[in-house]
């Protein structure tokens, strides 16, 4: 059972499977985490390791066929999300729970103005007139910091730059006030002065309107300066989880530590290339059985290749799943 | 937008005047002979008094300019005292005549237009209405059983020419069933509710062939629009808001995937005017196209000519309104 009394969000051994033509793709592999109000939980991990399925899992947003939800328990607010009609389900899409998407240039609806789409999730879900919801959405687009709201409101996507329409993106998010905000790498597609101004943006809007966020990342530089605590995936699974400032100061698993390498230590070292993982991530075309990091992994040794670790306690709010024990440089005891 | 059509105007005139230059000068080089139908017995010299009554013995650019005056001077000053029941000048003009029938050729179209528009037009209308849903459910459950079935139907109405659907359907519903009337009675006319009926009747059959052919065509693109939309990421965005499947497929994704079909559609209209040549012979409807083909049976090249002529400056126009309309449906267009 789920302990859920101080969390806005539980997900348990959710699990995920794309069931494509060139046979099963093994997306999520039993993924766990939990959220509490107001928390940043930051989620790292390479491309493809199952982030965004991951996501969009929670709020069944994924195509079925061919994506199917294979287990797991999705507890938002203390309501079972997967038992949920698809009207109740909806009333949480946008309400609740607030989406942003990583590419601001096609996430919008070319063809209908700005202020339409924000107005939109205002009507359906708090039932506003027409008037009401367009002086909110002025609101709204004044707290994401774009100067005359009111007329931008009449304007088109593509009178937008790439940064305003992802202010937009947030100003729609956030339009119905949500507990939980999920922002699926929403800083990536921009320039890195937007994605600062962005990044101050989502961090001053946290402080005013306290909701909790999930935010995906490749870069673990972003989530060092913004995350509470960070989770890592790789291959679909959750691999190492813990406070923001432990998991930086003691990392566990290898994969975390190769990330880690991974970022330039100081601002003298900017030019310098940056080193990156070897070998590739795994294709996931059936449920791992092993650890799916050894074939990459510099500490992997026998029981890597035919068990899968579990995530284990290894300290407060710290755990990690690897067979390899990093404080004695030898296997785990257990 | 107005400065673009303005401009577009303007440049429409060179275009068709050139156009109607093209027309004329292929028409008089092809070896026609308007005499070539007469019977065997009238001797040469009088063939050749005959050509001259005609005009022919004249240079063809003398020819073009007679045409051009008629055409582009006469008619319209003609058109404008029928409207207005006003004279102007003398009121006594050279119109373009068809040199078969004698009669002003602009009279013939006008004569000839009510049956093309209903039965064509009509046919346009059905076949849009229904190849719009169509496509869009084919889309939205790609690989269904529905879609399967809109599939075969396209290709067929793609792949089996309309002189084989019209006389199927002659055989089956005026031969054997007794339903409708296999001829289209152009005199009839609508006065009371049987009328009505009968007139429903007669213009079924020629109706659903058009219309089966023009939805087998347009429900393709709706569903090949449809697909391209629904992959989208701003799909994903209305869906993440708590939209209703419904607003999301028919609001979001339709008003985007109609733009590019709109315009087809305005593309496809100057084809109605233009008539249906082969289901009008079919259903003997007098409409426009049976016109044109007795016109070249004819050699009655004055008709030809303005007939294409009057297709031609349809399909101009169309393509005018077909990038206004695409301007004003897609917010990231902009003319001016
Ligand atoms: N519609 C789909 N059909 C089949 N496989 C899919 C589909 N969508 C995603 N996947 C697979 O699921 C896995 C996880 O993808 P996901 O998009 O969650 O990765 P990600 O961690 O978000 O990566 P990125 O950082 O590139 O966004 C990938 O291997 C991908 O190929
Ligand atoms: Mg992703």
């Amino acid at each position: 059972m789920l302990d859920n009394t101080a969390t806005i969000l539980d997900v348990a051994n959710l699990t995920t499977v794309f069931n494509t033509r060139d046979g099963a793709v093994h997306a999520v592999n039993g993924v766990s985490f939990s959220l509490a109000p107001g928390e940043l939980l930051g989620i790292v991990g390479e491309s493809g390791s199952g982030k965004s399925v991951t996501m969009m899992s929670l709020m069944d947003l994924l195509p079925s066929p061919p994506a199917e939800i294979v287990s797991g328990e999705i507890i938002i607010d203390g309501e079972d999300v997967r038992a949920m009609t698809t009207a109740q389900m909806r009333a949480i899409r946008g309400g609740k729970v607030g989406f942003i998407f990583q590419d601001p240039m096609t996430s919008l609806n070319p063809v209908f103005t700005v202020g339409f789409q924000i107005m939109e999730p205002l009507r359906e879900h708090l039932g506003m007139s027409k008037r009401q919801a367009r002086a909110r959405a002025a609101e709204l687009l004044e707290l994401v910091g774009i100067p005359d709201a009111v007329i931008r409101l009449k304007d088109y996507p593509h009178q937008f730059s790439g940064g305003m329409r992802q202010r937009v993106m947030i100003a729609i998010a956030l339009s119905c006030d949500p507990k939980i905000l999920i922002a699926d790498e929403p800083t990536t597609a921009l320039d890195v002065t937007i994605q600062a101004q962005i990044l101050e943006l989502i961090r001053e809007l946290r402080q005013k309107m306290g909701m909790a966020i999930i935010w995906i990342t490749h870069d673990l530089g972003v989530i060092a300066g913004i995350a509470d605590r960070v989770a890592v995936m790789y291959a679909g699974q959750i691999v190492e989880h813990a406070e923001v400032k432990e998991l930086f100061r003691n990392p566990q698993h290898p994969y975390t530590r190769a990330l880690l390498e991974t970022l330039p230590k100081a601002e003298g070292e900017r030019d310098k290339r940056l080193k990156s993982i070897e070998g590739q991530p795994p294709i996931m075309n059936a449920a791992p059985t092993s650890c799916e990091f050894a074939p990459r992994c510099a500490h992997a040794f026998a029981r890597c290749h035919v068990e899968n670790p579990q995530r284990v306690s290894i300290g407060e709010g710290h755990d990690v799943a690897c067979w390899w024990d990093a404080k004695t440089g030898g296997p785990r005891d257990a | 937008m107005f400065h673009y059509t303005i401009r577009r105007l303007i440049f429409t005139i060179p275009t068709l005047l050139f156009i109607s230059f093209v027309i004329f000068f292929i028409l008089d080089t092809a070896p026609n002979d308007p005499t070539g139908n007469l019977p065997l017995t009238i001797p040469p010299e009088v063939r050749v008094k005959i050509r001259a009554s005609l005009g022919l013995d004249q240079p063809m650019f003398i020819r073009y300019l007679l045409w051009c005056q008629q055409f582009f001077i006469n008619e319209p000053l003609n058109m404008i005292e029928q409207w207005f029941d006003i004279t102007i000048g003398d009121g006594t003009r050279l119109r373009v005549t068809s040199w078969s029938t004698r009669s002003p050729v602009v009279d013939l179209v006008v004569e000839r237009l009510p049956q093309t528009l209903w039965v064509v037009g009509m046919s346009y209308v059905v076949g849009i209405l229904i190849a719009i849903p169509i496509g869009v459910i084919s889309a939205y459950k790609q690989y269904s059983w529905f879609d399967q079935l809109g599939t075969f139907f396209s290709m067929l109405g793609f792949s089996v020419p309309t002189f084989f659907t019209g006389l199927l359907m002659i055989v089956i519903f005026s031969v054997h069933l007794r339903w409708f009337p296999s001829i289209y009675d152009t005199t009839h006319k609508v006065t009371d509710w049987s009328s009505f009926v009968f007139q429903v009747k007669q213009m079924i059959m020629p109706v659903m062939v058009l219309a089966f052919f023009n939805a087998a065509q347009l429900s393709r693109f709706m569903r090949a629009s449809m697909l391209d939309n629904l992959q989208q990421d701003y799909v994903r965005t209305a869906r993440a808001k708590g939209l209703k499947e419904r607003v999301v497929v028919l609001t979001h994704v339709l008003r985007n995937s109609l733009i590019p079909v709109v315009t087809v559609i305005a593309l496809g209209v100057p084809q109605v005017f233009g008539g249906a040549i082969i289901t009008e012979q079919i259903f003997k409807v007098n409409g426009l196209g049976q016109l044109l083909i007795i016109g070249i049976q004819g050699a009655d090249i004055p008709l030809v000519q303005t007939l294409t002529f009057i297709f031609a400056v349809l399909i101009v126009l169309f393509n005018l309104i077909a990038d206004i309309i695409y301007g004003l449906l897609d917010p990231r267009i902009r003319y001016d």
